[in-house]
């Protein structure tokens, strides 16, 4: 085999983290979900916590997130991950502790739980993964929804004057006291996904400073509930979502 | 002790690592006496208020999946929140306790005392088909006692348990006594989300399975264990049923209302007995069923309109005329109603 001739050991520069299992992933191609992850298991991998880190799978595409990551999770009730994870942070303080939960999720029904755990400070990594739309439901009108923007619940485009308005919330969490590292991020290129995770490395070291929940957005595509190719997709999203949602720092440690 | 400050204390004496809660009347003396003694100092027990009763039963759902004791505590409106979780629990087969301190409904209804929620405790009130094992205290002695029973049978069959009380029994002060300080378990269980041990897989809490053949084997197999908790787990009290003629059927605080009723009978020369469930489910239905075989007329009384007696009629299955009295909306029945009931719907009937 012509594969198995190029993997010489010598050769080898870059292999897959043993944090990710061998499991195909789900996700529909081009979605930025299947590097999020990854990111976050390579994470995981460099800083040596597999066996003492905790992961929360939330109610949305990542449900199985489960099946990926290579580390003990629990599968919360739609938009309770944080809650969750809060009652595991609770009992095992010295764990390392995350959520992995999508827009709806987190924006959405568990705006209350978001809010709270975040403004509870509690040393938790919360990984949001903003699209805009519900995937998994197929492509309804998400809080983070643009105005505008079609989906199959605002099939007329999201009318802000009857539907309401997106909501920034990763702007409101890094309000709160009780935050301690707020950032917005993207992996749909080389460059974003290197800075997504310096973020999401940082983040998860911080947890062992005991100083608050670390708060990572990363503004994704969603080529199927988008109706677009993966390339129009990223494209629509640089040129839409990101002056909405512009990525950068929000809030950073003070002595950083 | 109050009774709903003892079973806080008992919660601490049972070694529990963690309560989640939300403030609601007539149950907030829990989470009270929980803050004011910091367990955290006692024996490291976590103690938190949540945002809302659905963020505390879903951080119960994470400190259980953790393979710790958990318990958290609220009343009627609050457990409604909570049913969502419950059910989550039940599917994701973790052990928890949680106390339903009852109050009258439906809605916001009253802070008064009431029954009204066994048909919620016993017969689902969460979605899919599950069961909660139901304890019944009756005196706060026995609220006292059965954090610790609920907690044994929370663990060894992995399934939540449900104290039912009510406003009476959570309100009311009585002298009780306190079991010594049991230790806190640290067993790192293998079904629990401790971290993963290198060349074990690592350990997944989730109660979704996406294929119906893969779903129909876990409703089996929580099918066969909540079978195995009808053979094993059914608890009930018998008070002068050897040459009764009639039978009382009450749970709870109003199990002690109708032993003052049945009282009150044998001195007129009625001979009826009374059987007092402790465990709502599993029920105690072969006792019953064994007891109304003796019985010209059974009265079924509690402080709703109407609920366990449908499981009493199951359990007497036509041997045997089942009527119900009732009192409701935060209303106590006095033993001369039911006395009055048993004359009129059984006796003289």
């Amino acid at each position: 085999m012509a594969e198995n001739n190029l993997v010489h050991p010598d050769n080898l520069v870059y292999e897959k983290t043993s944090v990710m299992t061998d499991r195909v992933l789900h996700y529909c191609p081009g979605c930025g979900h299947g590097t999020a992850h990854r990111l976050l298991a390579e994470v995981i991998d460099e800083l040596g916590i597999q066996g003492e880190t905790i992961g929360v799978a939330p109610v949305g595409c990542s449900v199985l997130a489960y099946y990926y990551f290579d580390v003990d999770m629990q599968e919360a009730a739609h938009g309770r991950a944080p809650a969750v994870a809060t009652g595991i942070k609770r009992v095992f303080p010295e764990k390392f502790v995350f959520t992995y939960q999508g827009d709806g999720d987190l924006a959405a029904i568990g705006t209350a739980e978001t809010i709270h755990a975040c403004n509870r400070g509690e040393n938790i990594l919360v990984v949001f993964i903003n699209n805009g739309i519900y995937g998994m439901t197929g492509g309804q009108m998400a809080p983070t929804t643009l105005p505008g923007m079609k989906s199959s619940t605002s099939p007329r485009g999201r009318d802000v004057a009857t539907m309401g308005n997106p909501l920034k919330i990763t702007e409101l969490v890094a309000e709160l006291p009780g935050t301690y590292f707020v950032t917005r991020q993207s992996v749909h290129a080389p460059a974003n996904a290197r800075k997504a995770k310096r973020a999401l490395k940082k983040a998860m070291e911080y947890q062992k400073l005991n100083k608050g929940t670390c708060f990572v957005e990363i503004v994704s595509n969603c080529p199927s509930g988008w109706k677009m190719t993966p390339a129009q997709s990223n494209k629509w999203m640089e040129e839409n979502m990101f002056p909405y949602y512009p990525l950068g720092d929000i809030k950073v440690p003070e002595n950083q | 002790m109050k009774g709903n400050e003892a079973l806080a204390e008992a919660a601490i004496r049972a070694g529990a690592d963690a309560y989640f809660g939300y403030p609601i009347t007539p149950q907030s003396e829990v989470i009270e006496y929980l803050m004011r003694e910091n367990p955290a100092d006692r024996t490291g027990m976590q103690v938190l208020q949540a945002e809302s009763e659905v963020a505390a039963i879903n951080m119960v759902y994470g400190a259980a999946g953790c393979g710790k004791r958990v318990i958290t505590s609220s009343s009627s409106p609050g457990i409604s929140l909570k049913m969502e979780g419950i059910s989550y629990i039940a599917g994701a087969e973790l052990p928890c306790v949680v106390v339903n301190v009852v109050r009258a409904g439906p809605g916001l209804g009253t802070i008064q005392p009431s029954q009204s929620d066994y048909f919620q405790a016993v017969k689902g009130g969460g979605h899919g088909d599950y069961k909660l094992i139901v304890l019944a205290p009756a005196t706060v002695q026995e609220s006292v006692d059965y954090v610790k029973l609920a907690f044994e049978l929370a663990f060894k069959y992995r399934n939540p348990v449900m104290i039912l009380s009510d406003g009476i029994i959570g309100q009311m002060m009585e002298k009780v006594e306190l079991f010594e300080q049991m230790p806190r378990d640290t067993t790192e269980y293998e079904w629990a989300t401790v971290g993963k041990k290198p060349g074990k897989p690592s350990a997944i809490v989730t109660s979704l399975q996406l294929q119906s053949e893969e779903q129909e084997k876990v409703n089996l197999r929580l099918q066969a264990k909540y079978r195995e908790m009808e053979k094993n787990e059914v608890l009930f009290e018998t008070h002068q049923c050897d040459d009764a003629e009639y039978l009382f059927v009450a749970f709870g605080s109003c199990a002690r209302i109708t032993r003052k009723a049945m009282e009150m009978a044998r001195e007129k020369g009625i001979k009826v007995g009374l059987i007092r469930p402790q465990t709502l489910y599993p029920f105690p239905y072969d006792e019953i069923s064994r007891l109304a075989s003796q019985m010209k007329g059974v009265l079924t009384v509690e402080m709703n309109a109407g609920q366990m007696v449908e499981d009493v009629r199951l359990a007497v299955n036509g041997k045997t005329p089942v009527k119900f009295y009732g009192r409701f909306g935060g209303m106590i029945p006095s033993p001369e109603e039911i006395l009055e009931a048993l004359e009129q719907k059984i006796v003289g009937g």
